[in-house]
């Protein structure tokens, strides 16, 4: 047990772990301090300010986030100096904020507003020039918009201490700091992965995905186009947040009305292309090991930010890569292919969208071999935030709609497909294929504990008969890289991995449904959202990919069997060195 | 690698050529066989930029034409301190004083004053003794007030010289304390001395010393502050060009009492003499076996390596430093954690200043009771002060603390220029606040300072005179500290600016009456809240004013006039026809055609075309423009 230490917090005496900080011992003596740069285990760097408290013997007001507690220590958290500094703060913070509120599409989901209104803040209290940036848009997945950054520096944190990846950081000094890259590069100049995690962090509309919601209601109207949508495993236990339901429910039927609603023309499963995945990315490991020359461990592709960090920082090691496309580039190639010729739809006229948790899946459309049909695969992706911008935009109501199911006939998915919400899902749903392919039985209990969870790697052992496939699981790219670096020493002993490039996998995507720090630093929304999908697959009927069956009629009717010349026309891909500064 | 005979061996080699250095007067004066006169050419950094090195090249082929080589012994030093003199150039044994020397100058002073034995009195310092004869260097004014205990070395030895640092008993504290002290009693004397961080703060040194000392792990780490930022400041570069060995044998004494084996040097790239003669001291040390594996020969492992920083003010803030050394943005942190407990590279570091380090060889080898017997009950020792601004001397001069401020003014400064009355001295930089001339009989310690609104800072004194306008100073600093934030926190990164901003509509007369108290509140607001020390403290000219001058701002807002006559759009300039003799020169020198009149008439200025540039003033020669 760590040593104790007492201390009182406005009079109420407390007694916590040593090192704990004010502001958590003041939470625990039930006084919240509002915080805007806290946010717990990812951003500790004291430098907003708003969370200053009053500390008995202290000359000067305190940042209670990373003030550590000591014994005898005597907390103010409310007096009229405390109050009125944060107030001045705020009001300052305002003074070289845009603030564009009516039309920010963050508004009503804003910190600094919401701690404006808190502190009954004057927006133009503090007069003075304003600093001017222009808008870095120049890639198809993220905007920054510096005119409206607060200097909060949590995308930073992100993005060096999670991630590792560190392509921004503060430049210039005093007033004119700003967040960018180095030798102010936009970021498509930069070895950026692209997977948002800045977005899912920032307070205010300073970072947001590129919107193209206007592009799927253009497609809409236009009676020339056939479209069709497409969501991911992890959208439907995210996207009813944005409806007042409570963090990890997954609102499926709702959902996919919703989006029926919206007029497309077919309203399709995505997992069932995640049943497709497990087939030619299982039969590939199942080829590369039996064959000696292959390179192992085989990695997972179907994440385009983990893709892009291998892409730039690991270029050696591409070979190790499954040639498999993702669920949603599969999704697509098979739409405008199978589906296509089946229904006798011109691919020309298709526009396939896919709703993703994902921004990097934004990016991921554009790579190159990604065209089976000759025609991108995937017209528009959207994030789970702008599949519910879009429909409040159409005043649906999704709490409102009735259940209701995927369109057929591509509608169908196993809950092993679902699994891929959830870092270790891909590794779990391969591992129920797999072991019946080569033990020709089904394994003992199809939950494959092991490779659940939030720990940052997780490794397993499955026995197959005899044969014992090694596997791993890791999700953020910081932990990626630790099974790179084994890769490269040569202490890699998988045969498998499993790599996400986001904390908590796909739920956590950086296109899900923003959370205040006051709800980050209390809520583990990633296993919140992760444990709906476990409980939709327990009660599924259909938990295992190989017995999906549009999985085995697109097998008979189309693609002979996995891995064949035709699966991979349609479904593989290939992958480039990227250079990090060109 | 020289073994400690060795070392002693040049040390009493040296002190005999050392002695015929006036200033080196504790040794006993002893004929040096060989070399009869010493040439002491200023190498820091202001009198190399009067050419100085020109100077002692001419002096050099000069003595070579003479075939004085072998009893001339020339050398170039670190600052003398008189910068406002400079370029000097100082003969010894007689120690005549040099003053604004050329390099047309130097086959004089050969000719003259080393061949023929009569000094070049023009180019003498113009302080003269009772009979008329210019005064050595040791008896003038400026050097006779101070106790040089940081500045010892300065102006007196080669510094690319480690044999004439270990004449000056160089080496020989580390290696009585490696011999004689266990690293226990080393903190204990320095605790005893009340020696307090000289970088600003004032934080007792042994104190600190035994923080990173109590610090339990197997690497630690001592790091010299060399990154001197505040305006007007140069102790620290001073030290390092004309005395490096100093700061290094400190740091070696420092990592035995905390148990370190690594030094570094965090020194900005602008100080290129200090670093060159940082890297030369450090490479002759190696070469002697003085810093190293098993340095000296006494068991203990020490080394030091440069880090050069680029400038930003910021960087001497303590965590700045640190993580700046590290490579990364120079920026503060939180503390605590200390850097006794965490520090560089996460282990516990040992950080002072130059002028720390500077003070620690001689409180080693003289004693705690030596030191502390000079200064003030809470203020032991010496400061080095840099005297600039409304000055007649300007340049470095040491003094014990309790030293009051017109003792440093009027005696050692010589006073204001041109008869003006003395106004204000800010101390402490940007950090610190003027102290008004009511105050001019303050005992200048730690605590004074800090008990009327200012501070010790590193030691920078500006000077002040009834020109200055008190609201423009504070805006001069504001707009110094505006530009360093490192633009982390909020406060300082906004706020400073917001401030700013308040400031600038007073000096320019849009600044209403409550304003003033908008702005008080902001500076309250600005150090309570900031994170560092930097944001902590930028305030500070702007409250020391308003406590002091506040007639000052009342006259800018209220009257919508300036006193001082410095702030430009509240000034118009006319001519007062009663002693306009109608001569035209300002006519002719006014750059953008705003005087009119004809010769032998009243002339008159339009104010819509005046750009109050003042050369109107400047040239007339009857004092007829008025402000």
């Amino acid at each position: 047990m760590k040593k104790q230490v007492t201390l009182k917090i406005n009079n109420v005496t407390v007694t916590v772990d040593e090192g704990t900080k004010v502001l958590d011992a003041a939470r625990a003596a039930g006084f919240d301090i509002p915080t805007l740069c806290y946010l717990k285990d990812v951003c500790n760097d004291g430098s907003c300010r708003v969370c200053v408290v009053e500390i008995k013997g202290m000359r000067n007001l305190a940042a209670s986030c990373s003030t550590v507690v000591r014994d005898g220590m005597e907390v103010f958290t409310n007096t009229p100096k405390v109050r009125n500094s944060r107030k001045t703060t705020i009001e300052l913070i305002l003074s070289n904020h845009e603030k564009k509120c009516l039309s920010c599409v963050r508004n009503g989901n804003c910190e600094l507003s919401k701690l404006s209104q808190e502190y009954n803040c004057d927006p133009v209290a503090y007069e003075g020039v304003t600093n001017k940036y222009e808008l870095d848009d120049n890639n198809p997945y993220l905007v920054r918009d510096n005119n409206k950054c607060i200097l909060c520096r949590r995308c930073v944190a992100v993005c060096n201490k999670i991630q590792g990846v560190g392509v921004i950081g503060p430049n210039g000094r005093g007033f004119n700091t700003h967040i960018g890259s180095a030798f102010e590069r936009s970021l498509d100049k930069v070895p950026c992965v692209a997977c948002g995690q800045c977005i899912n962090v920032c307070p205010v509309g300073a970072l947001t995905e590129r919107d193209n919601t206007h592009e799927v209601l253009d497609a809409i109207a236009n009676p020339d186009k056939y479209v069709i949508i497409g969501t991911a495993p992890s959208v439907r236990v995210a996207v009813g947040e944005e409806f007042g339901y409570p963090i990890g429910t997954d609102v499926e039927g709702k959902m996919v009305s919703a989006i029926k609603a919206l007029g497309a023309d077919k309203v399709f499963d995505v997992d069932m292309a995640a049943d497709m995945t497990i087939m030619e990315e299982g039969y590939e490991l199942l080829s590369r090991l039996k064959n000696p020359n292959a390179k192992l461990p085989m990695i997972t592709s179907c994440s385009p930010g983990w893709i892009r960090y291998i892409e730039y920082y690991y270029p050696e090691l591409i070979d190790h890569l499954s040639t498999c496309k993702s669920p949603q580039q599969m999704f697509g190639a098979i739409m405008k292919t199978y589906y296509a010729e089946k229904f006798d739809i011109d691919p020309a006229k298709m526009v396939v969208v896919a709703v993703m948790p994902c921004t990097a899946k934004k990016f991921e459309r554009t790579r190159d071999s990604q065209s089976a049909s000759g025609y991108p695969d995937i017209d528009i992706v959207l994030t789970t935030r702008e599949l519910a911008k879009l429909l409040k935009a159409q005043g649906i109501n999704l709490a409102a709609m009735p259940e209701s199911e995927f369109d057929n006939p591509i509608g169908e998915g196993s809950s092993a497909g679902l699994l891929f919400g959830a870092t270790g899902g891909v590794m779990e749903a391969a591992l129920r294929t797999v072991y019946e392919v080569v033990t020709g039985k089904e394994p003992e209990k199809l939950e494959f504990k092991a490779v659940r969870g939030t720990k940052g790697i997780k490794t397993a052992v499955i026995d197959m008969n005899g044969t014992k496939v090694k596997v791993a699981v890791a999700h953020t790219l910081q932990n990626a890289k630790v099974i790179m670096e084994q890769i490269k020493a040569g202490t890699a002993d998988y045969q498998f991995v499993e790599i996400m490039t986001c904390p908590g996998g796909c739920v956590n995507g950086g296109g899900q449904p923003i959370h205040s720090a006051k709800t980050l630093n209390t809520t583990d929304i990633k296993t919140l959202r992760a444990k709906a999908i476990y409980k939709s697959d327990k009660k599924a009927a259909l938990r295992k990919c190989h017995e999906n069956p549009i999985v085995k009629t697109l097998y008979k009717e189309y693609f002979g069997e996995p891995n064949s010349h035709k699966a991979h026309e349609v479904l593989h891909t290939k992958y480039t060195k990227r250079t990090k500064f060109e | 690698m020289k073994t400690l005979e060795q070392l002693q061996q040049i040390r009493d080699r040296m002190k005999v050529c050392l002695c015929n250095r006036a200033m080196a007067g504790e040794y006993d004066m002893g004929a040096d066989p060989e070399i009869k006169k010493h040439i002491l050419v200023c190498g820091g950094t202001g009198c190399t930029s009067g050419n100085s090195v020109k100077i002692a090249e001419e002096i050099k082929a000069a003595l070579g034409e003479h075939g004085l080589e072998k009893e001339v012994k020339l050398i170039m030093t670190g600052c003398f301190g008189l910068c406002a003199k400079g370029p000097i150039v100082v003969v010894y044994p007689d120690g005549s004083f040099y003053t604004h020397v050329k390099p047309e100058d130097a086959r004089e002073i050969v000719e003259s004053h080393i061949k023929g034995g009569v000094p070049v009195e023009r180019l003498l310092h113009s302080e003269k003794d009772a009979s008329g004869v210019a005064k050595a260097i040791n008896e003038t004014s400026f050097y006779k007030s101070q106790k040089r205990v940081v500045l010892r070395n300065c102006g007196l030895i080669d510094p690319e010289n480690i044999d004439e640092y270990l004449a000056r008993d160089g080496y020989l504290a580390y290696e009585k304390v490696l011999k004689e002290m266990s690293p226990e009693e080393v903190i204990e004397v320095i605790k005893k001395s009340g020696l307090r961080g000289r970088g600003g703060g004032g934080f007792p040194t042994g104190t600190k010393w035994e923080f990173a000392h109590n610090s339990v792990s197997k690497v630690k780490y001592v790091v010299c502050n060399a990154d001197e930022g505040d305006p007007g400041a140069f102790m620290d570069r001073s030290v390092l060009e004309g005395d490096p060995h100093t700061v290094i044998e400190a740091m070696m004494i420092a990592g035995y009492a905390i148990g370190a084996e690594q030094g570094y040097i965090y020194v900005r790239a602008e100080y290129p003499i200090a670093v060159h003669r940082l890297e030369v001291a450090i490479g002759q040390a190696r070469e002697y076996g003085i810093l190293g594996k098993n340095a000296m020969g006494l068991g203990h492992n020490f080394d030091i390596e440069l880090r050069l920083g680029a400038g930003a003010f910021v960087c001497g803030e303590e965590t700045a430093l640190l993580q700046s050394t590290e490579g990364k943005r120079g920026e503060p942190r939180q503390r605590p954690p200390f850097p006794a407990v965490k520090g560089l590279f996460g282990q516990p570091t040992l950080i002072n200043n130059v002028e720390t380090y500077g003070n620690i060889t001689q409180i080693i080898l003289k004693g705690a009771e030596w030191f502390a017997s000079m200064g003030t009950e809470k203020s032991k020792g010496t400061k080095v002060f840099a005297l600039g601004g409304k000055i007649i001397n300007t340049g470095l001069v040491e003094i014990p603390m309790g030293t009051t401020l017109r003792t440093i003014i009027e005696e050692i400064g010589g006073g204001v220029p041109g008869g003006k009355k003395f106004k204000a001295a800010q101390t402490g930089g940007p950090s610190g606040g003027c102290i008004p001339a009511s105050l001019i009989d303050t005992k200048i310690d730690y605590d004074n300072l800090i008990a009327i609104g200012s501070m010790m800072g590193s030691g920078g004194l500006i000077v002040m005179d009834e020109d200055n306008c008190m609201v423009d100073i504070a805006k001069f600093f504001l707009e110094f500290t505006v530009d360093e934030s490192c633009g982390k926190c909020t406060p300082c990164r906004i706020g400073n600016k917001r401030l700013y901003e308040m400031l600038d509509k007073v000096t320019k007369g849009t600044a209403e009456m409550e304003d003033l108290e908008k702005m008080e509140q902001l500076c309250y607001y600005i150090k309570e809240n900031s994170l560092c020390g930097l944001g902590q403290t930028a305030p500070n000219p702007v409250l020391s004013t308003l406590r002091y001058f506040r007639d000052e701002y009342v006259a800018h807002v209220r009257d919508k006039k300036c006193p001082a006559g410095v702030c430009k759009a509240l000034v118009s300039y006319k001519i007062n026809p009663d002693k306009c003799i109608g001569c035209t020169l300002c006519k002719r020198n006014c750059p953008v055609n705003a005087i009119s009149g004809e010769l032998k008439q009243t002339h008159s200025i339009d104010p819509a075309k005046c750009i109050k540039c003042g050369a109107c003033i400047a040239r007339c020669p009857k004092g007829a423009i008025e402000k």
